[in-house]
């Protein structure tokens, strides 16, 4: 399949350029069962766009197609295009290696690497894209960690195993992971589901600090956290985009019925 | 949804005979017990023949020297053969080491195919094959071709015993480390050989280590390959590519024997083989596996749980 990265029309150009990453069309099968029908979305920079939506409406799937991670399921098949800053992920001329670098992500559960340390969990995603030296190294983790506010607690024992902290330090220790390698949109993937309140919190105000220079987008199953953090939110329901629109839109003045009755709490 | 009675009436099924399901516990518990029992018997009476039949063999002459003249009043050491052995396992793991932990990765990570089901069906078929075939085989390929009974040939012929172990643990441990870790790896933009040499496989190491050491154990004391492949010899060693002895070898021999002093050497160095291994076994383990413990001991003095 050729895909060519078109220069796009004078006309929509602008358009274009407000956006940092742009879903066309994206429809996303497991095994020839359909879990993302047809999805287009735009993604604002520096802001955050939450996707809500029922478990099993394919939330994870699609944000899985925006850094190419789908692809690397077993009998997952994807059409569609991803455009970041204009440029499809999904042509050939691209390394979907190289788009990984530019979108991090953030998973559901905590996994930071079992046999690495704190130290060596952070940085070596630098290390393995053939960072060497140590200072810089140093500073990234120092700084990573800071970003995700977890330097102060560990800040005396980085070279203590990384399975050691405890689940929300090793989640944000995994956020921390996930900036190090210096991502332009950061993909985050429910990922405050395994936490206590303040954990979550702290993720939270996170984000929020992290949104002056990321793009983030943020799959959740709790809809005050949607209110909290995002911007833009977008409601998925079997498979489809039912709404997308401004945070306080969708939740004060839903124009889906659906969508009112989810936000509602009168299904889910 | 179930009604009240209906829950009722599933209660009525069920059976309170918490006096049968304690002495069942206990007979489960006790034939466990007993299987282990079972089990370690035959390893001590095994352990305790060899020591008690061998103990008066054993002496630094008895480690050091070379073998006497049969049936002659000095009969000698076995050091040829002790040496032997450590050279063949340490020549036959650099063959089979990083042929099987390759091969393994293949099967883990690239063999989700038909040429993968074919190599993993065709090595699983290679661990069930008799060793005295792979010694026979390796004497046309490599003996008859070169033309002398070689250390190489031996360590050729034992790293074949070797490798379809060495495949199949290496396949088996890396299969279990969780997909999550992979993915992480590949979210960050490592690329996938990278995910596997670092995240995947030290995230192995465990099992890794004990298939190798499984296989190390098993070529340790290994005789039918190497009748036809190192010949057996009463001098150290002199040049890969000529004949040497191995215990194995040399127990058979001594054992086979009509003099006491000879089947008592023969006793002898098989406890020299079994403590071989073992020593083997331990260090290995202790090198390779000694930070991991250190942190899980550090672990349990902070009271956190791993």
């Amino acid at each position: 399949m050729e895909t060519v990265t078109k220069t796009p029309a004078k006309g929509n150009f602008a358009e274009k350029i407000k956006y940092k990453l742009i879903a066309e069309n994206i429809s996303a099968r497991y095994d020839g069962i359909v879990a993302v029908k047809d999805v287009s979305m735009k993604f604002h920079d520096r802001a955050v766009t939450a996707l809500i939506g029922p478990s099993g409406c394919g939330k994870t799937t699609f944000l899985r197609c925006l850094n190419r991670m789908h692809e690397l399921t077993k009998n997952a098949t994807l059409t569609g295009k991803v455009l970041l800053d204009g440029e499809d992920l999904y042509s050939n001329k691209v390394d979907p290696i190289i788009n990984r670098r530019k979108i991090g992500m953030v998973f559901q559960k905590p996994n930071p690497f079992p046999t690495m340390s704190i130290y060596d969990n952070v940085a070596c995603g630098l290390k393995l894209n053939g960072v060497r030296d140590r200072k810089i190294l140093d500073e990234v983790v120092e700084g990573c960690l800071k970003m995700a506010s977890l330097w102060d607690e560990v800040k005396g024992d980085l070279k203590k195993p990384g399975m050691s902290l405890s689940g929300g330090q090793q989640q944000r220790l995994c956020i921390a992971r996930a900036l190090a390698i210096q991502p332009e949109v950061l993909l985050m993937d429910e990922p405050a589901s395994a936490l206590d309140p303040i954990a979550t919190q702290k993720i939270e105000e996170m984000i929020q600090e992290l949104k002056k220079e990321y793009t983030i987008i943020i799959v959740t199953h709790n809809m005050q956290q949607a209110t909290r953090v995002s911007d833009y939110t977008g409601f998925m329901y079997l498979g489809n985009l039912v709404e997308f629109g401004e945070t306080k839109q969708i939740f004060e003045n839903p124009r889906n019925e659906t969508t009112a009755k989810y936000v509602q709490g009168q299904f889910g | 949804m179930i009604t009240p009675e209906q829950r009722a009436e599933f209660r009525t099924h069920f059976r309170y005979n918490v006096g049968r399901r304690l002495v069942l516990d206990k007979i489960i518990k006790s034939a466990v017990f007993l299987c282990v029992v079972v089990a370690i018997v035959p390893l001590a009476a095994i352990l305790v023949n060899v020591f008690t039949n061998g103990s008066s063999a054993l002496s630094w002459e008895f480690l050091t020297q070379i073998p006497g003249a049969v049936g002659s009043d000095d009969p000698g050491g076995i050091g040829p053969a002790i040496q032997g052995t450590v050279v063949l396992i340490g020549l036959s793991s650099l063959i089979g080491v990083p042929v099987g932990v390759m091969g393994g990765i293949f099967l883990s990570e690239y063999g989700n195919n038909r040429y993968g089901r074919t190599v993993r069906f065709f090595n699983d078929v290679l661990a069930e094959f008799p060793t005295i075939v792979i010694g026979v085989f390796t004497f046309v390929l490599v003996v008859l071709t070169v033309g002398n009974f070689s250390v190489w040939a031996g360590s050729f012929a034992l790293s074949i015993v070797m490798l379809p172990i060495i495949m199949r643990t290496t396949e088996e441990s890396l299969k279990l480390v969780p997909v999550t870790y992979r993915e992480a790896g590949y979210a960050l933009g490592i690329r996938r050989y990278q995910v596997i040499f670092t995240i995947v496989l030290s995230s192995a190491k465990n099992g890794l280590v004990t298939g190798i050491l499984l296989s190390v154990a098993r070529i340790a004391g290994e005789t039918a390959p190497l009748v036809f492949t190192i010949l057996g010899s009463s001098q150290f060693i002199n040049g890969l590519d000529g004949p040497i002895d191995a215990l194995p070898l040399r127990i058979w021999r001594l054992s086979s024997l009509p003099y006491d002093s000879a089947v008592t050497q023969g006793w002898g160095a098989a406890f020299v083989l079994i403590i071989l291994v073992l020593s083997i076994n331990i260090c290995v383990r202790y090198m390779l596996l000694q930070k991991k413990e250190k942190t899980f001991l550090r672990f349990k003095r902070l009271g956190v749980e791993s």
